[in-house]
């Protein structure tokens, strides 16, 4: 517990004091940003303000707060937002059953007045704290990256109360008393767009919306993080998702599936795509029957074997 | 970097960003006062002489829909480019084309009070009732349509209900360890009480589909009304319209003043007399919101009179998936009322098959039956067709 609410904002790795040098110190983790994301991401830890990513699935979101605890140095600490979600789940909880032994022990050894004993059970020790308390207690040089993943999940009661706890950092527990983080936890919030968060929410934080990432950018993306493959494969196989997506499917490829699918083949050891190895991958990359019939139809195979060299 | 100034001085930057939050305003973004400081804090952090970084500011801090990056993008490069002197008030221009004709949707108030006088307004007031429910919206006089308003406000629009995740305390049920230990602690440890919980019921989302386009254009209004009492009393509802193209018009309805929400929805709404594609239009509301989660387990209410000007075999296919993913699937048509009609025609009979409900919607009692249908929790018809 501290005394002001806060005290010191923002928490940039050191060296980096350009949104250029986080954008460098990023990719040394293997995370490829555009220089949208490397701005919202480098203001969001400057200026100590709750980043909300939105964006198709698989294009990255939650690996920014996987990416930045590593470069931070720093816990990650999740909470997957679902339906009926509450603070109990979220928050903090009192350990019953371990009170409960606690009164049986007092009484068997005979002792304590009633007061000390209450004392005793709302005490810190019974305590379960979940993900956002943790976030908030966090004792370390750098606060820790908390994810708050699928807010669209969650509903309006439980997004009220993280528009509270994002705007002081702190919760108030009845029975102790206040938690106030000593430094703001680095917030990730994510959303899928299921439905629309509410503005009072978004207005709280940084937003970035991200996008596919262009051809070029999604070929160094599987060079860096599939070193295995072999440049020809990551051209071809970035020029095939690139054609899915435009190709007007159910669920286009996030680049999460481009990956999957680039570690299949080089599983299967393909050192370029051909016919067989498309047919007997594509489940990776497409995960729906219409989707697999729309891209035989439009002869992706002759399309993708065709690009000997890739190309946007 | 000034670390503790954070209420004290204002930014340095905070005169240009004001003139940009002035612009976009302008433009039609919803920018408050808060986000303006916060593009200014930004803005202090980057280079803001520099393009991209001003750019980029004001994309993370004064957006938050990518629906709007498209219009940030426009009155950016205009700021931008007139070096900040950009002249807020005299360019609104019209970026909205159609407008429903708003005369005959809203009749001022003070010409129907005028109109009617002492008695005879207490008689117009209630006598007509009865006589509307039946009337068609396509016959309704402008005085009518202002009636309408006031008997929309009554009906309740509420998605059938279903059980959430959340559980609420209840009589029996699931055992609840949290509140049967916590009433131990009062008791010296003994649990003399156990306490339960269940599952709460909630209703589901209702999601309207308007058809907006030329043919629908005589009760569309009437349509919208209806939409907006939904959207005014609070459901859980996402309203969509569908012409050339698919505007989600939710926030637009959002608001307790109807004429102002009916102005600003059909500034949404484009491609009021267009022609729609229907399947299309249900393509793209199930890639873009229904499979993602808005149509999952939800009510799903199409308007329109089935009238495709695309290929019917893509709405039958996407009504298909439509309705994997729906809970219940209500078409309001209404050409059904003229007794001869027979839904053979192209769009219809391709979607009917993934149709639950089939209603009419071309008078205020039908209506009454939609409210009645969306809150209807039974199970779906087997057969998928008429169940008036």
């Amino acid at each position: 517990m501290s005394e002001g609410p806060n005290g010191r904002r923002g928490a940039l790795p050191s060296g980096v004091s350009l949104s250029e040098d986080l954008r460098k110190r990023l990719r040394k983790s293997d995370y490829l940003a555009d220089e949208g994301l490397a701005t919202a991401i480098f203001l969001a830890l400057k200026l100590g303000r709750p980043l909300f990513l939105e964006g198709e699935a698989g294009v990255g979101k939650t690996e920014v707060a996987k990416v930045l605890s590593r470069i931070l140095d720093t816990p990650l600490i999740r909470l997957q937002c679902y339906e009926g979600i509450d603070v109990y789940q979220a928050v903090y909880e009192w350990d019953y059953a371990r009170q409960l032994l606690h009164i049986r022990a007092t009484e068997a050894l005979g002792g304590g007045d009633r007061e000390s004993l209450e004392k005793d059970l709302y005490n810190r020790e019974f305590l379960v704290s979940r993900p956002l308390l943790q976030a908030l207690e966090h004792q370390g040089p750098m606060p820790p990256v908390l994810l708050i993943d699928e807010v669209d999940r969650a509903d309006d009661e439980f997004e009220a109360f993280l528009l509270e706890i994002l705007s002081d950092f702190a919760v108030t527990i009845p029975e102790l008393g206040t938690v106030v983080a000593e430094r703001p936890p680095v917030a990730i919030l994510t959303s899928n767009r299921t439905r629309e968060v509410h503005d009072a929410l978004k207005r709280r934080c940084l937003y970035h919306y991200i996008e596919h990432p262009s051809f070029e950018r999604e070929v160094e993306i599987l060079r860096l993080r599939v070193p295995e493959a072999e440049e020809i494969l990551a051209r071809q196989v970035a020029a095939a998702t690139e054609r899915m997506r435009a190709m007007d499917l159910y669920k286009p490829p996030g680049v999460a599936e481009t990956l999957d699918w680039t570690e299949a083949l080089v599983a299967l050891g393909a050192k370029k795509l051909d016919e067989s190895f498309v047919q007997a991958t594509l489940g990776s990359v497409l995960k729906y029957r219409e989707d697999h019939q729309r891209a035989k139809m439009m002869n992706l195979m002759d399309m993708v074997v065709g690009l000997e060299s890739g190309g946007g | 970097m000034p670390e503790g100034a954070e209420t004290v001085a204002a930014p340095p930057m905070l005169d240009a960003s004001v003139a940009f939050g002035r612009v976009l305003r302008g433009a039609g973004l919803r920018v408050g006062t808060d986000r303006i400081v916060g593009f200014a804090r930004a803005l202090e952090e980057l280079d803001p002489g520099r393009r991209d970084d001003a750019y980029w500011a004001g994309r993370v801090t004064l957006v938050s829909r990518p629906e709007d990056i498209e219009v940030y993008d426009r009155a950016f490069k205009l700021f931008w480019d007139s070096g900040g002197n950009v002249k807020t008030r005299a360019r609104k221009k019209p970026r909205l084309s159609v407008t429903i004709p708003e005369d005959s949707v809203a009749p001022p108030k003070e010409t129907v009070e005028k109109n009617e006088s002492g008695d005879e307004a207490v008689m117009l007031r209630y006598s007509p009732v009865e006589v509307l429910r039946n009337k068609d919206f396509a016959l309704y006089t402008p005085e009518e349509f202002a009636e309408l308003n006031r008997m929309l406000a009554d009906l309740r629009l509420s998605g059938a209900l279903r059980r959430s995740r959340r559980l609420e305390p209840a009589a029996r049920g699931r055992h609840d360890p949290r509140r049967t230990l916590r009433g131990a602690m009062r008791t010296g440890g003994e649990a003399l009480r156990h306490h339960f919980r269940k599952a709460r019921v909630q209703p589901r989302r209702v999601v309207l589909l308007c058809d907006v386009s030329g043919s629908m254009s005589s009760y569309s209004r009437a349509l919208l009304r209806f939409l907006h009492a939904g959207v005014a009393s609070g459901a859980r509802l996402e309203a969509f319209s569908m012409g050339t193209r698919l505007t989600r018009i939710t926030r637009e309805l959002a608001t307790r003043d109807p004429d102002r929400a009916l102005k600003q929805a059909s500034g949404a709404v484009r491609d009021l007399s267009g022609g729609t594609r229907l399947g299309d239009a249900v393509k793209e509301f199930v890639d873009r919101w229904g499979q993602r989660g808005m149509a999952r387990g939800a009510v799903i209410v199409v308007f329109s009179d089935g009238w495709d000007r695309g290929d019917v075999t893509v709405l039958a296919e996407q009504m298909q998936r439509l309705s994997r993913l729906a809970y219940r699937i209500i078409w309001v048509n209404p050409l059904k009322a003229a007794p001869a009609y027979r839904p053979l025609a192209g769009g219809m009979a391709a979607a009917l098959p993934y149709v639950d409900v089939f209603l009419s919607g071309h008078n205020f009692e039908s209506l009454e039956d939609l409210a009645r249908a969306v809150a209807d929790a039974t199970r779906r018809d087997p057969d998928g067709t008429d169940r008036m």
